[in-house]
């Protein structure tokens, strides 16, 4: 560039992505695979992950990130309706807890504490958010941060569920399969699941609470109502990841309430990006292998969330999925002003 | 006659602080009535509908709609009797592409109990709503994301998401400030239809001769107080009138 | 007798542990989650300079005091402008800064009895048949005059008054030629500042520990929670509330029921009066 011309940067759509947009023919079978490879290549890569990976060290990791994953998107969800929480690790200590409480002095079978956890976890995180629904911003995330602090206190004061050294020897998964299979599949579910509820006329509402509450209430809409299924949803998916992994280390311990299941599903989303779901499920994917292959660091692995987040949310605001997003969809070129 | 009357505000009172905001004032709208609520800025006209549809609570005082107390009810309870408002701002949910925006009106349990609405119906009602209103669906303006529209749209957005409640009421906060000439003149026979056609409006409004031309009662307020209550042209030749409009009425 | 002197020097740490935060929080809208970490930093730095360094203990402080208020600033023209606007993204980022302090801190150790800061003055007195050390006399003497330091600073000084006016309406103070940023900088240097001076005075008390990091936050968080965040006679307030419960919980429970209080005590507020006690709500907002 010759001195004293001035550049910017110019976007333009590629033409595939502008043709695939607007003409809802597809005019051939590139622009079937344009739309369809974003897709279903993460898809069929998670599907056959188990498998490729069975038996190494690996296949742990890879539960580890699902289970992230879904705390991960436990949390986008939320956002999207402007409720921004700090405390995934609520969701998942419920889940867990119930989950392993049934099956440590009630003896149930896996295949129904799982479903019982998460529908209980869930009912209980509900009713312990909803008087604080009406707060905004900062005030529910305080709350949201504070509870599972509180819970691991009351467990330790009172000396309930096992107090400091928390259920042990609960049941094991019949077979690895199953674990990692569920943890996918609820994974993926949850990913189409929560983008298909957002572009559903219920969605409109909770993207609507998010944008402004006072107009959703001018049109007659109660928003605590929704805000609390929403906080529901957002809940269950938390509380069966909790429930998942109570059963794969067979033990429930005050530690399912520590501030790692907070911290690292938030640095995942706002690595990965917010909003989309997809960039949060990316963000657990990149961020759990990068912390086991950190794992001589112990303690500072903590610490390397809270860079990764203060440098995610200061460089790259957008998030990586975004960011893929377009440079998939777009090229961008210098054009003198 | 009590059951002519739609809407009844008795002796309603709201302090912040020490600010009287709105101090004892008394209305009564009967349906089919076109009321314009006039009066310098900062006299406690918003404040008013605010207490009215419930957005802000009074410290005295009774709303009465349709006989029916409704005083400290949420906002989202009294939008579903009937009573829909417009904001100064325009508030919308910018985020979102201008028709879905009617989305949430068409979902709330009010107009559910008016039709249907299954699942893709509910688009082609928005639509239809915001073509009325002058968004060209042929050029896909209703498609358009509502943040990037300009702000006349964003006024009759705000507008049209009222019409999708359904009111029996409408309560228009300054629809026309911000909005240019031409777009006032197609919004005018619009609120007139809609006043033929059985709504009750109440109509905050600094464009006198426009409230003029489709109000026929007109309430003045100044420093939260009211100062009167009557046909527009008597309203204006009284001497308190003139006094608080002093400055800024000649000239519009 | 005890409880009410454990009470007020109870009441008075928390206070000061909260008067920064609060400060912060109050002028600019800032929720600094770093605070505990910045009290915590501090200690460490004067407990560096004082025994790898040998620099004089008053010395010590300051520059500890300095250094922190420094790093607090710069914080704010490195990270916080980028992200200001929205408040979640504040409240991720000073936590992420938070943890990123803590658990460093944490990794190289320094924690447990060796890390100790001396009183400023020895010994005891006996106040009503009950003895008290002289630091915690000392520590009720700084919280006391910050408070005073505080109220005038705000009242009488020209940055205070434009600080209360950031804080009040910031669209009239652009207008009237305040600078938002700078301002909200300085809140924050002073806010870290605070914290340090908070640390310094309740540190000597015992060892430093590193989960202190998260502790104070949370104390912090309650006291302007219960108080209402904005106001700084609400945080005295609500420190005086917490101060005295606590010690009750722990005289008549026992001592882990503290924390437990602590942190119902929040949940409790806000679901109940999220204004805080002396908080004032923003109903003026659509007041035209």
């Amino acid at each position: 560039m010759a001195e004293g011309e001035k550049y910017r940067k110019e976007r333009l759509d590629r033409g595939i992505k502008a043709r695939s947009d607007t003409i809802y023919v597809l005019a051939s079978s590139r622009d079937l695979l344009y739309l369809l490879m974003p897709r279903a290549l993460p898809v069929a890569l998670l599907i056959l992950l188990p498998i490729l990976l069975h038996g190494t060290y690996w296949e742990k990791v890879l539960f580890y990130s699902c289970i992230f994953g879904l705390l991960a998107l436990s949390w986008d969800f939320m956002n999207s309706v402007g409720l921004v929480s700090l405390g995934q690790a609520l969701f998942f200590g419920a889940g867990a807890y119930f989950a392993g409480a049934l099956n440590h002095y009630l003896g149930w079978p896996i295949f129904l504490t799982i479903p019982a956890g998460t529908i209980g976890g869930a009912l209980i995180c509900t009713a312990l958010l909803v008087p604080v629904v009406r707060l905004r911003g900062v005030y529910f995330s305080i709350v949201t941060l504070i509870l599972p602090l509180l819970f691991a206190h009351l467990i330790e004061t009172l000396e309930i569920l096992g107090g400091t050294h928390g259920l042990l020897s609960l049941s094991a998964y019949p077979s690895g399969w199953i674990a990692i299979y569920l943890a996918v599949g609820a994974l993926l579910l949850a990913l189409f699941g929560f983008r298909k509820i957002l572009d559903e006329d219920f969605g409109m509402i909770l993207r609507g609470i998010r944008d402004d509450d006072r107009v959703v209430m001018a049109a007659g809409v109660n928003i605590y109502w929704y805000k609390a299924q929403s906080i529901f949803l957002a809940a269950a998916v938390g509380s069966f990841a909790g429930a998942l992994m109570t059963h794969y280390y067979q033990f429930v311990g005050r530690s399912v309430l520590a501030l790692d299941y907070t911290i690292l599903p938030l640095a995942a989303v706002v690595l990965g990006g917010p909003g989309s779901f997809a960039g949060a499920a990316l963000g657990s994917f990149i961020l759990v292998p990068l912390s086991e292959a950190l794992r001589a660091m112990g303690g500072l692995r903590m610490a390397l969330y809270g860079l990764i987040l203060i440098g995610a949310l200061a460089a790259l605001p957008e998030g990586i999925f975004h960011y893929l997003q377009r440079r998939y969809h777009q090229f961008e070129r210098m054009v003198k002003v | 006659m009590t059951e002519d009357v739609i809407l009844e505000v008795r002796r309603l009172t709201k302090t912040f602080g020490g600010i009287m905001a709105v101090c004892d004032v008394s209305l009564e709208v009967r349906r089919g009535e076109f009321v314009g609520i006039i009066g310098p800025n900062g006299s406690g006209k918003t404040t008013l509908i605010n207490l009215i549809t419930g957005f802000v609570k009074p410290t005295s005082g009774k709303v009465l709609y349709k006989g029916q107390d409704i005083t400290g009810k949420p906002p989202y309870e009294i939008a579903c009797l009937g009573i829909a408002r417009t904001f100064q701002m325009a508030r919308t949910l910018h985020k979102l592409p201008a028709f879905k925006n009617l989305i949430v009106p068409l979902c709330s349990p009010r107009v559910r109990k008016f039709r249907g609405g299954k699942y893709g119906e509910r688009d082609d009602i928005a639509i239809d709503i915001l073509d009325d209103l002058g968004f060209e669906r042929d050029s896909f303006v209703p498609y358009k994301i509502a943040g990037t529209l300009p702000h006349g749209y964003l006024k009759r957005l705000d507008l049209a998401r009222c019409i999708a409640l359904r009111p029996e009421l409408l309560i228009l906060d300054e629809l026309f400030s911000g909005m240019a000439m031409s777009e006032v003149a197609a919004t005018l026979p619009m609120l007139e239809k809609f006043h033929r056609e059985g709504l009750t409006i109440i109509m905050v409004e600094h464009r006198l001769r426009e409230l003029f031309r489709v109000a026929n009662r007109v309430m003045v307020m100044n420093f939260g107080q009211k100062i009167a209550d009557g046909p527009p042209q008597k309203v204006m030749e009284m001497e308190e009138v003139q006094k608080a409009y002093l400055g800024t009425e000649v000239e519009e | 007798m005890e409880i009410i002197i454990y009470g007020i020097t109870n009441s008075i740490s928390l206070a000061l542990m909260a008067i920064g935060f609060s400060l912060t929080f109050g002028i600019s809208g800032l929720p600094n989650f770093a605070h505990g970490a910045f009290y915590l930093l501090g200690g460490i730095l004067t407990w560096i300079f004082l025994n790898q360094l040998g620099i004089p203990y008053l010395v010590a402080a300051l520059l500890s005091i300095l250094a922190i208020g420094a790093f607090g600033f710069f914080l704010y023209w490195g990270l916080m402008l980028r992200l200001r606007g929205l408040a979640i993204n504040e409240v991720i980022a000073t936590l992420a800064v938070a943890i990123v302090i803590i658990e460093v801190l944490r990794w190289m150790g320094f924690s447990g009895f060796s890390y100790v800061l001396p009183p400023f003055i020895r010994g005891s007195v006996n106040i009503g048949g009950v003895w008290v050390d002289n630091q915690r006399i000392v520590m009720v003497g700084i919280g006391a005059a910050l408070i005073v330091v505080l109220y005038l600073f705000t009242r009488r000084t020209k940055t205070g008054l434009s600080f209360r006016a950031i804080a009040q309406n910031e669209r009239t103070a652009i207008a009237v030629g305040i600078d938002p940023d700078w301002t909200a900088a300085l809140s924050l240097a002073m806010g870290s500042g605070l914290a340090v001076v908070a640390g310094l005075a309740i540190l000597p008390l015992g060892a430093i520990d590193t989960e202190m990091g998260y502790d104070i936050l949370l104390y912090a968080l309650a006291v302007g929670i219960i108080g209402g965040l904005e106001s700084l006679p609400g945080a005295l307030l609500g420190s005086f509330i917490l101060g005295f419960s606590q010690i009750l919980v722990a005289t008549f429970l026992r001592a882990q029921w503290q924390t437990v209080v602590t942190l119902a005590a929040i949940v409790i507020i806000l679901a109940i009066k999220p204004s805080g006690l002396l908080g004032k709500y923003k109903e003026l907002e659509e007041r035209v």
